[in-house]
C-alpha cells in the first residue's frame, strides 16, 4: 500500500453519450451497506429524465437499424470492456451491497456473462420468434420481432449491477433504447457502467443512466408519451399500482414488478426480451 | 331498397341490376334472448335491450342485459368448468372439441351469415364471403394447436391461465368471437365473452353451435350488454385474462382497470392506417386496394386503410381513377348479393361519421361523394373522400370507423414513411409499388404491426394481427397469439 492519496471519481449522469451533472444541480450522499460515505451521486430531476428520454428516442433509428449481426458485436464488446475493469465493478458492488469480495466477484462475472448471453440474441430473434405464416390464399406472408421503442427502465434496487445489467441487456438486444433510472441507494456500479457503454461502441442515447429515485422519476416516465414500455421492476411498491394505471394513458407496455427482486442468477429465458418486442406481419401477392 | 349509384363522366349504364335478395327465412330470431350461462340459456337481470337492423331500424328482438350478478354466475360457471372438465380433458380431446365447432359453422354458415347482415349491416357478400369462413377457419386452425402447445416455442409445458374474460366489438361479431374464443379454448382456458351491445345475435347463435357440439357446460359464457356489462367482466377479480378489442379509449381504461392485478391483457384497438401509392404503382390494382381498404365493411375496420398517401405526380390520376371506381359501388340492401356497401352500425356511429366529416370540411379539406341514392330508413353514410387533407386535420389523425378516406400527398418515400408514422397508431400499413427492394424497405420502416403490400385487408388465421404504439398490445392468430392465453409464455 502506498501512502499515496487516491483520486476520487465524480459520480454522474449518463445521457445522450456524455457524463452531465443533473440539471437541477442536486446530488445526493452515496454510502456503503455500514453507512460510510462513498461519494455524492447526481440526483437526477424530471428534466434530466425528458432530456433523456429525447436522446432515446433521438437514437432509436440508428439502434434499430443497426444489423443484428452488429448489435451482437456491440453487446459482446460492453462485456469485454466490462471483464477489463471487473476489480473496480467489484470494488463497488461489494461496498454497495455489503458482499465479500468473492461473492461480489461472482455477481459482476455472472452481468458480464449476462451481456455475452444477450449479445448471442440479436440475431437469432428474428428466426426463433418469427417466420413464414402459411395462410389460404396466394400470398407470402411472414412475421418478425421489431423492436417497441424508447424503454423506461426502474432498474432493481437490491442487485446493482446484476441486476441491473439483467434488466437493461434484454431491452438493447431487442433494438430498443433505454432510459435506465438506478438503484436509489446502490447507483454507483450504475455510472461506471456507463463509463463502460461509451467505450463499447453503443451509439450515444442507446442508453441514459439516471441516478436517483424511481418514486421521483417514475411517475413522468410512466406517463411521458414518447416512452413506448416501462420496466416497473424498482418502482416502490407503494406506487406500482399507480405508475401502471399512468402508462394506460398511452397504452404503453408494462413490465409488471415481481413482488420480491428476484434470483439475477437464474436462466432468464426470453421473459425480458419479448415485452419489448412487437410481431409486424407483411403480406404480398404472389403471382406472375 | 338496393339504389344505384353514379357519377360523372361515367354515363349511366342502360344496363340495370335486378334485385338479388339472400332469402331471411333461413334465419329464426326469437322474440327475446336470455345469457348462456353454463350450458343454458337463463334470464338476465339487467334491463334487457333490443337489437335493431340498421339497414331498417327494424327491431330484430330483444336481448337479455348482464348485471353484476350474472356476470359473476357466468365466471363461476367458467371457473367450475375450469377446474373439474376443461383443464383436466385430453388435449386432443379439447381439439375435437373445436373441430366440431369449426365443422357446425361451416354447415350452418348461411344462416350465420344472413344473420350477421341483419344485426350488423354488412353486405352478405361480405359476411358470406369472409366473416363467417374465417371464423370456421379459426376454429378449426387452432383445434389444432390443442395438442401441440409444447411445439409452439412458446417455452417448456404451457400452462393455461384459467378463465378469460373477452369484450368483442360490433364491426365483426362472429369473426372477433373467433379470434378470441378459439384461442382461449384451445390452450385450455374458459371464457366469459360479452359481444358488443349493438350485434349480439350471432353470438347468442354460436351459443347453440356450442350446445349441438355437445361442449361441455361452462367452457363457453355469452354475457350480452353495454358498457357496464363489459366492465363487470373486466373487474371481476375471479378472471385471470382480459382480452379486448374495441376503441383506444376503451383500452386504456381497460387497462387501467387491470393495474395491480395479476390478470394478463391484451388490447386491439384503433387505427389510423395510411395506405402508400408510390408513382410506379399498378393504378388500376392500387384503387381495387384502396377501395377496399376503405369501404369494405363499410370503413368499420380497426386496421382500413384511412389515409391514403399518394405521390404527388400520381395523384390526379389516382384521385381520378378512385372517383370512377367509387361511382360504380353499390350501396344498399345488406341482404343483396350484388350490395357493395351495407348499412352503418349505429345512429350513434353515424352521428360520429357525420360530425368528423363536417370538421373535415370546416378544416378545410375538400369532401367528394358520388351522387347516390340512400334508403330513406335506415343509417346509411356514401362512400367519402377528401383531398385537400392536411397531416393536421382531425380527418387525418382520429379514427372515423366509417366509409371516409382522407388523400395526402408526398414527394420521396422518406416523406411517405414520415407520414405514415405520424400517428399514436400503429396497427396497419399498405404499400403499392412494383418496385421489390422499396416494398422491402418501406415495409421495414413502417411502424404498424401488419403491413400489406400490394393487397389490403387480408386477414388469415395463421397469420398474426395485431397493434404497434396505442393500436394496443398482444397479436391474435399464429403461434405468437397463443402466447397471450398460456402461462409465462414468451410471445
Amino acid at each position: 500500500m502506498s501512502d499515496r492519496l487516491a483520486v476520487r471519481k465524480t459520480y454522474k449522469l449518463y445521457v445522450n453519450g456524455a457524463f452531465p451533472r443533473s440539471e437541477s444541480g442536486r446530488s445526493y450522499e452515496v454510502t456503503d451497506a455500514k453507512g460510510h460515505f462513498l461519494a455524492n451521486a447526481a440526483w437526477a430531476s424530471r428534466k434530466d429524465a425528458r432530456d433523456a428520454v429525447v436522446a432515446a428516442r433521438g437514437a432509436f433509428a440508428k439502434w434499430s437499424g443497426a444489423t443484428a449481426y452488429n448489435r451482437g458485436q456491440v453487446l459482446y464488446r460492453v462485456a469485454e470492456v466490462m471483464e477489463g475493469r471487473a476489480p473496480q465493478f467489484t470494488e463497488e458492488v461489494a461496498a454497495g451491497e455489503g458482499l465479500s469480495t468473492s461473492r461480489a466477484r461472482a455477481a459482476v462475472d455472472a452481468a458480464i456473462d449476462r451481456w455475452v448471453w444477450y449479445a448471442g440474441w440479436t440475431d437469432k430473434l428474428a428466426a426463433v420468434l418469427g417466420g413464414a405464416n402459411p395462410v389460404a390464399g396466394p400470398y407470402f406472408d411472414f412475421s418478425l420481432p421489431e423492436p417497441t421503442g424508447v424503454v423506461a427502465v426502474l432498474a432493481p434496487q437490491q442487485s446493482s449491477l446484476l441486476g441491473l445489467a439483467s434488466v437493461l441487456a434484454p431491452v438493447l438486444a431487442g433494438g430498443n433504447t433505454a432510459v435506465v433510472v438506478t438503484s436509489r441507494e446502490r447507483p454507483l456500479p450504475a455510472v461506471t457502467l456507463g463509463e463502460v457503454l461509451a467505450t463499447s461502441d453503443v451509439p450515444a442515447g442507446v442508453v441514459n443512466l439516471l441516478t436517483g429515485d424511481a418514486a421521483e422519476l417514475g411517475p413522468w416516465l410512466a406517463e411521458h408519451a414518447d416512452v413506448d414500455a416501462i420496466d416497473l421492476t424498482g418502482a416502490p411498491v407503494r406506487l406500482r399500482l399507480e405508475l401502471e394505471r399512468s402508462a394506460a394513458g398511452t397504452v404503453k407496455r408494462v413490465v409488471r414488478a415481481p413482488e420480491t427482486e428476484p434470483d439475477w442468477a437464474a436462466d432468464p429465458g426470453l421473459s425480458r426480451l419479448t415485452p419489448f418486442l412487437e410481431t409486424k406481419t407483411v403480406w404480398h401477392p404472389m403471382g406472375v | 331498397m338496393t339504389s344505384t349509384t353514379r357519377t360523372d363522366p361515367t354515363p349511366p349504364s342502360p344496363f340495370q341490376y335486378a334485385p338479388a335478395p339472400e332469402s331471411r327465412s333461413i334465419v329464426d330470431i326469437a322474440p327475446s334472448y336470455g345469457l348462456f350461462v353454463d350450458g343454458e340459456f337463463v334470464d338476465g337481470t339487467g334491463e334487457a335491450f333490443k337489437s335493431v337492423n340498421p339497414a331498417t331500424e327494424e327491431v330484430l328482438t330483444e336481448v337479455a342485459a348482464g348485471s353484476e350478478a350474472d356476470v359473476d354466475r357466468a365466471v363461476k360457471a367458467a371457473r367450475r368448468a375450469f377446474t373439474r372438465v376443461w383443464g383436466p380433458l385430453r388435449p386432443a380431446d379439447r381439439g375435437k372439441y373445436l373441430f366440431r365447432i369449426a365443422r357446425i359453422l361451416q354447415e350452418r354458415a348461411r344462416e350465420f351469415a344472413v344473420l350477421e347482415s341483419l344485426d350488423n349491416g354488412k353486405p352478405i357478400r361480405e359476411s358470406r364471403d369472409v366473416d363467417v369462413p374465417l371464423a370456421a377457419a379459426h376454429f378449426f386452425y387452432h383445434a389444432g394447436w390443442a395438442d401441440k402447445l409444447d411445439w409452439a416455442g412458446l417455452g417448456p409445458g404451457p400452462r393455461p391461465l384459467g378463465v378469460a374474460g373477452q369484450v368483442i366489438p360490433w364491426n365483426f361479431p362472429l369473426l372477433m368471437l373467433a379470434w378470441k374464443v378459439a384461442p382461449a379454448m384451445a390452450t385450455g382456458n374458459t371464457v366469459v365473452l360479452k359481444p358488443a351491445e349493438t350485434t349480439p345475435l350471432t353470438a347468442l347463435l354460436f351459443a347453440e353451435v356450442c350446445r349441438q357440439a355437445d361442449l361441455p357446460p361452462g367452457v363457453v359464457n355469452i354475457v350480452t350488454g353495454a358498457g357496464d356489462t363489459g366492465r363487470a367482466v373486466v373487474e371481476h377479480d375471479d378472471v385471470d385474462k382480459v382480452a379486448f378489442t374495441g376503441s383506444t379509449e376503451v383500452g386504456r381504461s381497460i387497462a387501467r382497470a387491470v393495474a395491480g392485478t395479476r390478470k394478463k391483457l391484451t388490447l386491439e384497438l384503433g387505427g389510423k392506417a395510411a395506405n402508400i401509392v408510390f408513382d410506379d404503382a399498378p393504378i388500376d390494382q392500387a384503387v381495387e386496394g384502396i377501395v377496399q381498404g376503405i369501404f369494405f365493411n363499410q370503413g368499420h375496420v380497426c386496421c382500413a386503410g384511412s389515409r391514403l398517401l399518394v405521390q404527388e405526380s400520381v395523384h390526379d390520376e389516382v384521385v381520378a381513377s378512385l372517383q370512377r371506381r367509387i361511382g360504380t359501388l353499390r350501396i344498399g340492401d345488406p341482404l343483396d348479393k350484388n350490395t357493395d356497401i351495407g348499412a352503418i352500425n349505429s345512429a350513434e356511429q353515424l352521428a360520429r361519421i357525420r360530425e368528423l366529416s363536417e370538421v373535415g370540411e370546416a378544416e378545410g379539406a375538400s369532401r367528394w361523394q358520388p351522387a347516390c341514392d340512400l334508403p330513406a330508413r335506415g343509417y346509411w353514410f356514401p362512400p367519402t373522400v377528401f383531398t385537400d387533407v392536411s397531416p393536421a386535420h382531425r380527418i387525418a389523425r382520429d379514427e372515423i370507423f366509417g366509409p371516409v378516406l382522407s388523400v395526402l400527398t408526398f414527394r420521396t418515400p422518406d416523406e411517405a414513411v414520415a407520414k405514415a408514422n405520424n400517428t399514436t397508431y400503429g396497427l396497419s400499413a399498405g404499400i403499392w409499388t412494383e418496385k421489390g427492394s422499396r416494398i422491402l424497405k418501406i415495409a421495414d420502416q413502417l411502424r404498424a404491426g401488419v403491413v400489406w403490400a400490394n393487397t389490403f385487408n387480408k386477414f388469415d388465421p395463421t397469420s398474426p394481427f395485431g397493434g404497434y404504439k396505442q393500436s394496443g398490445y398482444g397479436r391474435e392468430g399464429g403461434r405468437h397469439g397463443l402466447a397471450a392465453y398460456l402461462k409465462g409464455a414468451a410471445e
